[in-house]
């Protein structure tokens, strides 16, 4: 498949994301949204790490490219402490409000 | 290297010390401790040039004068910071020794984000600098505005990580020869290829989130009033710095042969901030928010190094960082102990406790950038970079304006403390210790003497 149809998709997904975490006024939702942006760039660098593992420069090396795999790995890893450390948070402020919408947060505006 | 690794084992010494110490005050002493066994050590691998740990990092990490002079000045503001707030974070809750873990692991993703040399370790280092930053704005746990507060700059963070991520992948698209070293992005001085551009306009958008400039800053405001005062120290002083100098490597190293196509975008960021942080500042009646939209309005100044992007703006982000740093741990240091944050909770300061009126006028006179003063040199040095950037003069003059505007609002501060009289009879929460009065005055010396000699700080750079 074309390079062009990956980063459409992944291009889309993003888009999606940004706009739920713009709209949605959920804390969870807008965490999920989160999460998708983040998967729409892993899906990405794949696609680019296997164009860039098909062209003519890569011939000489099995592993050439294989580094943008490594990242996201690490994105994986870093995704899911920022998971534990944001539901922790959510689990705080739905303990002291009962509620975890963001509309409530309005206390430090004036 | 020295700095990452005693900073990352220091970080769980200090957790394990909550757990096996019982007494309160332990964590307080073994947090001082780590951190100069860090500074120290980081100063004999910027003298010697060599590092007590050997580690095959395949390139993605380097560490020259210049990295290092950076950590030194973050270490060394930390251990100021330590000495004259440590008592403050004890006051926070119960958890003590994991306050002091959590602030020890930030600082090794200060040091990450000042060593990187891939777009991984950049991610990881600023992400190593942002989670621990989360759970301490939101450690005042029974406080609604500390939990928003938390809310707010996890989803701003989280949000701005997805976005500099979209620009990595794009970036790593961009390049023919499929690598994440930012030294292989550079694409000389032509047309920016469209993927490398898209990337470079992300990764600007998310290192501006990061590091409050406007017109991505709304969280700042928000964020900095709601933590917990000793923690907002911390934050808008040491890790504000270093994402700062993230950014500006960043820049030089990966788009540097194709400044004159971004500068634009950067004079319009460095002058929205400016604007913005320094007008609303003068609205503000709580001098903690007028502090946090001072940040705001520093940042401004400190965007002028990646205008100039030459090697007077690298001497001056190391000068600014340091004035800064000093400066607004001093300044948050005689706030926290204040019983109201109110401007009007300063007045007749000067009457009550002399030595604290007294260095708080210096920090002030400080981030005003009065001659004599480090915040001065760092200002001199940051315009005389913008001037010997040849383009584009006007931004030198709108910041020297900006500049102007700012001493209205720290000069109220100083009004308040020296020429009205007290509201109530007790300003202060707790009793002011001999040892803390003295740590301010060296505070002030400190910012007076660099003031006179900024080649003392300068001078490691070339070390």
């Amino acid at each position: 498949m074309d390079i062009k149809a990956y980063i459409a998709l992944s291009l889309t997904l993003f888009t999606i994301g940004i706009i739920g975490v713009l709209v949605r006024r959920n804390a969870i939702i807008i965490f999920m949204c989160v999460e998708l942006m983040l998967n729409a760039v892993n899906l990405l660098l794949l696609a680019f790490s296997k164009m860039h593992a098909m062209s003519p420069a890569a011939k000489a090396l099995p592993t050439y490219a294989s580094d943008a795999q490594i990242f996201v790995f690490f994105i994986m890893v870093v995704a899911a402490a920022e998971v534990s450390v944001g539901l922790a948070i959510i689990v705080l402020l739905y303990r002291n409000t009962h509620s975890v919408d963001v509309n409530f947060l309005n206390r430090l505006k004036n | 290297m020295n700095a990452i690794i005693l900073t990352a084992i220091w970080g769980v010494v200090m957790m394990f010390s909550g757990v096996f110490v019982k007494s309160k005050s332990v964590p307080k002493y073994l947090a001082i401790l780590g951190i100069a066994i860090a500074f120290i050590a980081n100063g004999i691998e910027l003298n010697s040039g060599n590092s007590w740990f050997t580690i095959n990092v395949h390139g993605m990490l380097a560490t020259n004068s210049f990295n290092l002079t950076f950590i030194a000045i973050a270490l060394g503001s930390t251990l100021i910071y330590f000495l004259l707030s440590a008592a403050d974070v004890e006051r926070t809750g119960k958890h003590v020794g994991e306050y002091f873990a959590l602030i020890f692991f930030v600082l090794c993703g200060v040091s990450l984000c000042a060593t990187y040399k891939t777009l991984l370790m950049l991610f990881i280092g600023i992400e190593i600098m942002s989670i621990p930053l989360y759970i301490l704005t939101g450690s005042d746990k029974r406080n609604l505005r500390s939990n928003e507060a938390a809310l707010k700059y996890f989803l701003m963070g989280c949000f701005s990580t997805g976005i500099m991520l979209m620009g990595i992948a794009f970036i790593y698209g961009g390049t023919p020869n499929a690598s994440f070293f930012i030294d292989n992005i550079q694409a000389g001085t032509g047309k920016m290829p469209v993927m490398i551009a898209i990337g470079m306009l992300l990764l600007m958008v998310s290192m501006s989130f990061k590091v409050s400039a406007a017109p991505f800053h709304f969280w700042t405001p928000d964020v900095y009033d709601g933590a917990p005062t000793v923690f907002t120290s911390f934050m808008s002083t040491i890790v504000k710095v270093a994402g700062f100098f993230a950014f500006v490597r960043l820049f030089e190293s990966a788009f540097g042969t194709m400044h004159l196509q971004w500068q634009k975008l950067i004079i319009i960021i460095t002058i929205a901030t400016l604007l913005i942080g320094n007008v609303t500042a003068v609205f503000q009646q709580s001098v903690k928010r007028m502090l946090a939209y001072s940040s705001i309005a520093q940042a401004g100044f400190m965007l002028l190094a990646l205008f100039a992007l030459n090697d007077k703006a690298r001497e001056g982000l190391l000068l600014y960082s340091a004035g800064y740093s000093l400066a607004t741990v001093g300044i948050f240091a005689v706030l926290i102990k204040m019983e109201d944050y109110t401007i009007d909770g300063f007045k007749g300061l000067a009457k009550q406790q002399p030595v604290l009126a007294l260095t708080a006028t210096v920090f002030l006179l400080s981030l005003t950038g009065i001659p004599l003063t480090i915040g001065f040199q760092s200002k001199f040095y940051m315009l005389m970079a913008a001037v010997e950037n040849g383009s584009n003069f006007w931004v030198v003059i709108v910041a020297v304006l900006f500049a102007a505007i700012s001493a209205y609002y720290y000069f109220r501060v100083i009004q308040a403390m020296y020429f009205k009289e007290p509201t109530q009879e007790t300003l202060l929460v707790s009793n002011i210790s001999t040892p803390f009065k003295i740590m301010l005055v060296i505070v002030a010396v400190l910012i007076i003497a660099f003031g006179i000699y900024p080649e003392f700080i300068i001078g490691w750079k070339y070390h």
